[in-house]
């Protein structure tokens, strides 16, 4: 049973004879009173060196402290601290209040609005002791499934949850798992889970970050799965770009396997389950599923048509199960807290029907230009606004926002219109972008749209696997018809044609990768489309970006001479005497920006 | 340059002959040459009974080989969306101003070579360049000179 | 090791618990320093090797260091989580081996935080 608290109690002498023991007694009636003994755990430890003080208790992982606590003080501890979750002040103890002037995390935004499900343990437990997992309840969700839970049971209460694949397609794990076990068993070809860590999507490291915060909850995650579905043989696919990754995985298999948590017979049960680490070698297809098992089976990582399902016919034409990493790592506390908790989070209510809303939380890697860059796990339903403002807090050096890229080359760009909106698979998706695996990069006014465009065609065109036309051919024009614009050389008829393609390649693609190409370009028209003109038109690029389009100029009433600039060009263009005003010539300027990067006046600029 | 034959047989044999490991043998080649000689690809091929265009086409498939050897320290330039959008396509030809040479090419004293990765997964440092194992975050143009001539002198105390 | 049986791993998971927390009498202090590929590639190698150094040096053996992984802040790295007697957490943001000298010379070994390095204290806020 996970306990979400716990109260250190001092049972040292000190505080023992200040009333500890009545103290603890007094607790845990009340606790049972509340019905939160299963909740909340009363423990009791050595001398907190603070005698002065006692009886002392703790509060973790809050790391409230409380001080001279009388047994008359637990109804109100535990009706303000544990149910409506507010510290009670007059017990607090004050003086090392004074000593520590520093915020507390949860009045940080960028903690605040965050809760962690997935990444509970980052930062706490190191991920190279499986001892660690195991003291924060570790594989016991894998004890429960094992001796607690037939496999039809586990099915039913992942599919209750509404746990939806984390990879990109949002698709009810619960009945990816029911089917594969379905194909095992009309076939009784022995099936396989496979774990997606190959991360391809630029701007995205949620599954790299999970991995080496916590590799054995992928791992307890893939062995529930295992069990659930029949299987005996895991793989890992992880792209060779993560070493450390790969490396903690590698030592965390080891570990669980020395405890009998993997391998035969686990924890003395009939169950069998091993789990294999498979390296990627750097190719963005290999993260779509029939590319990945033609991978996994030694054989270049080209997808085929799906007229059969890979969970039905898979890796080695065996029932496969593929899930991504954060998918797997949701997993046992499913199992431990059970379907109703998992779905009481993010939006709509999943227990009938696993398509109906996004439960849970997710995990965004918050990016580009943005203050606070990092990686986050927010409930699903959250705004972008919050997202972008609260947590990301805003955009550096006073810009304006102006667009928000998610899903990766898949996905899309939203303007500013769309901030309110809520984040979950559905109204990402109907908003022309989609979840992805959870990359977001955030832009402002001084990127442009068309770039960007061009920037996942271009990206999109070397990864493309050549195997069907549409996406080979139709990506390759494209990006042609892009470059002439960036280049001011596009024509008005260029929009209507790249839509029109965009069309083909969604309807004629063999893979998705091919299907979701044209995404980037037909978010950034439909939302951006002035950018567009204005290449077209009047051949200026408005975030500055389009080297061909603009000049660098500097600020007659900024530049102070100081030469910062001059000592950075490389082409020799900016002249001008020391403390005077500097120019640029732009016949050498080869506009390269390392001027702007060194001006501390702000004295450069691009028209 | 010679190949160590020896190498690839070790290689090999670490993932027994096995077909369904091409791509792990061809990694630990990679790693153990820095490029995958012709040799090594026969060799691959033979022992475990790959017709040599698969091999080929497996090598050729994917990013992370490379056909020509590259340089004593390989510079990545991280060419994902967050380095995108904070000026990587820049800090690459600042890159390349500076070795006279472009993506894809050694320089001549094989001491550096540069390549683009999709994305090396540490956007919150972007723009990110890895020289050799290390890593150089929040780059701006002005530092690519002085990491340059860091290796550069590196050299010269082994000399 | 003795592979576990679903009783042993309750048993272990008990006693466990009780060593995650840092009790007088072990430990003073414990040092988290977070090192994910991104910390990495920031330097918490060498505010790791700094930590590692001072308690060296001072043949010190009530203070624990240990590594974990990324705190979810990329921009403030390298970080590092320090957990002093019953004080909650305090985290420190973009740490140099300089500054890891200070925070050691007066929290590690006198509990004061040094106010001009930390970001905050407590813990995250899980589900």
């Amino acid at each position: 049973m996970a306990y979400r608290s716990h109260i250190l109690l001092c049972s040292g002498t000190g505080c023992v004879s200040c009333g500890a023991f009545t103290l603890k007694e007094t607790l845990k009636t009340e606790l049972q009173k509340r019905n939160l003994q299963d909740e909340i755990q009363v423990v009791t430890t050595g001398c907190q060196g603070f005698c002065a003080e006692g009886p002392i208790m703790i509060v973790q992982p809050d790391g409230i402290f409380y001080c001279q606590v009388k047994p008359s003080d637990v109804p109100t501890i535990v009706e303000e601290h544990f149910i409506k979750g507010r510290p009670v002040k007059k017990l607090l103890y004050t003086g090392a209040a004074k000593a520590t002037p520093i915020p507390a995390l949860k009045d940080i935004p960028f903690f605040a609005k965050q809760q962690l499900v997935v990444l509970r343990n980052r930062g706490l437990v190191d991920p190279d002791k499986i001892e660690d997992y195991i003291a924060v309840d570790g594989y016991s969700a894998l004890s429960k499934a094992l001796t607690e839970m037939k496999p039809e049971a586990i099915i039913a209460e992942i599919k209750r949850s509404g746990l939806r694949g984390r990879g990109g397609g949002g698709f009810p794990a619960g009945i990816k798992w029911e089917t594969c076990r379905k194909a095992y068993l009309q076939r009784n070809v022995e099936p396989v889970v496979i774990c997606n860590a190959d991360e391809g999507d630029p701007g995205a490291y949620m599954d790299r970050s999970i991995i080496e915060s916590d590799p054995h909850a992928v791992l307890e995650g893939m062995a529930i799965a295992a069990y659930a579905i029949g299987a005996k043989e895991g793989f890992i696919y992880i792209r060779h770009e993560y070493p450390l990754a790969r490396q903690r995985l590698l030592n965390a298999i080891e570990q669980a396997k020395e405890y009998g948590l993997l391998g035969e017979n686990i924890l003395n049960t009939n169950f069998s389950f091993n789990i294999e680490i498979v390296q990627g070698a750097g190719a963005f297809v290999c993260g779509e599923s029939t590319a990945l098992m033609a991978s996994l089976e030694g054989e270049v990582g080209e997808p085929r048509a799906k007229y059969i399902h890979t969970v039905e016919y898979g890796y080695k034409n065996r029932p496969s199960n593929l899930n991504n990493v954060e998918t797997y790592a949701n997993v046992p506390l499913i199992i431990l807290r059970g379907s109703d908790w998992f779905a009481s989070m993010g939006t709509g209510d999943p227990r009938e029907n696993p398509w109906n809303g996004s439960s849970g939380t997710k995990v965004f890697s918050l990016v580009g230009k943005v203050n606070n860059t990092g990686l986050i796990e927010v409930p699903m339903g959250i705004s972008l606004r919050e997202i972008i403002f609260d947590i990301g807090g805003g955009i550096p050096k006073g810009k304006k926002f102006k667009a928000v890229q998610t899903g990766g080359p898949s996905g899309g760009c939203l303007p500013e219109s769309k901030l309110d909106m809520p984040v979950d698979f559905d109204s990402l998706t109907e908003a022309g972008s989609m979840m992805g695996s959870g990359g977001m990069i955030v832009m402002d006014e001084e990127t442009c749209m068309v770039d960007v465009a061009r920037y996942f065609i271009s990206f999109l065109t070397e990864e493309s696997c050549g195997k069907c036309t549409p996406c080979r051919e139709g990506l390759r024009t494209m990006l042609d018809i892009l470059n002439r614009i960036c280049e001011g050389k596009g024509k008005e008829e260029d929009i209507a044609f790249l839509e029109e393609m965009g069309e083909v390649m969604q309807d004629c693609c063999l893979c998705a990768l091919g299907t979701s190409a044209p995404n980037p370009v037909l978010s950034t028209i439909e939302y951006f489309k002035n950018e567009y003109l204005e290449h077209i038109k009047n051949h200026k690029c408005p975030g500055g970006v389009c080297k061909e389009l603009i000049t660098y100029v500097i600020d007659k009433n900024k530049c102070d001479g100081c030469h910062a600039c001059t000592k950075v060009c490389s082409s020799n263009a900016i002249k001008g005497e020391a403390k005077k005003l500097h120019s640029i010539d732009t016949t050498k300027c080869i506009k390269c920006g390392a001027c702007i990067e060194v001006c501390t006046k702000d004295a450069i600029y691009k028209e | 340059m010679q190949t160590d034959i020896s190498k690839v047989d070790e290689i090999v044999m670490r993932y027994g002959r096995r077909k369904e490991n091409l791509l792990a043998m061809l990694l630990d080649c990679q790693e153990e040459f820095y490029y995958l000689p012709k040799e090594a690809l026969e060799e691959i091929s033979k022992q475990t009974g790959t017709p040599f265009v698969k091999v080929l086409h497996a090598a050729t498939f994917f990013r992370a080989f490379s056909l020509k050897p590259v340089g004593k320290y390989p510079i990545h330039v991280c060419m994902g969306t967050a380095c995108h959008v904070k000026g990587a396509p820049r800090l690459l030809e600042a890159f390349e101003r500076e070795l006279q040479i472009k993506k894809g090419e050694t320089t001549k004293d094989n001491l550096f070579s540069i390549e683009t990765v999709n994305c090396l997964g540490c956007c919150g440092l972007a723009p990110v360049v890895t020289v050799g194992k290390d890593v150089h975050g929040k780059l701006r143009q002005a530092n690519v000179s002085r990491i340059i001539k860091k290796y550069r002198s590196r050299e010269g105390s082994d000399a | 090791m003795p592979k576990l049986t679903v009783e042993d791993l309750k048993n272990l998971r008990e006693g466990l618990r009780d060593k995650m927390n840092i009790r007088s009498g072990e430990a003073k202090a414990k040092v988290i320093v977070h090192m994910s590929t991104c910390g990495i590639a920031a330097g918490a190698r060498d505010i790791l090797k700094a930590f590692m150094d001072e308690i060296e040096n001072r043949g010190i053996t009530d203070i624990l260091v240990t590594t974990s992984s990324c705190a979810g802040l990329c921009s403030k790295e390298p970080m590092i989580t320090v957990l002093y007697q019953n004080q909650p957490p305090v985290k420190y943001v973009e740490l140099t081996p300089q500054k890891v000298k200070k925070i050691f010379e007066e929290h590690l070994l006198n509990g004061n935080i040094v106010k001009e390095f930390a970001l905050a204290s407590g813990s995250e806020t899980t589900a």
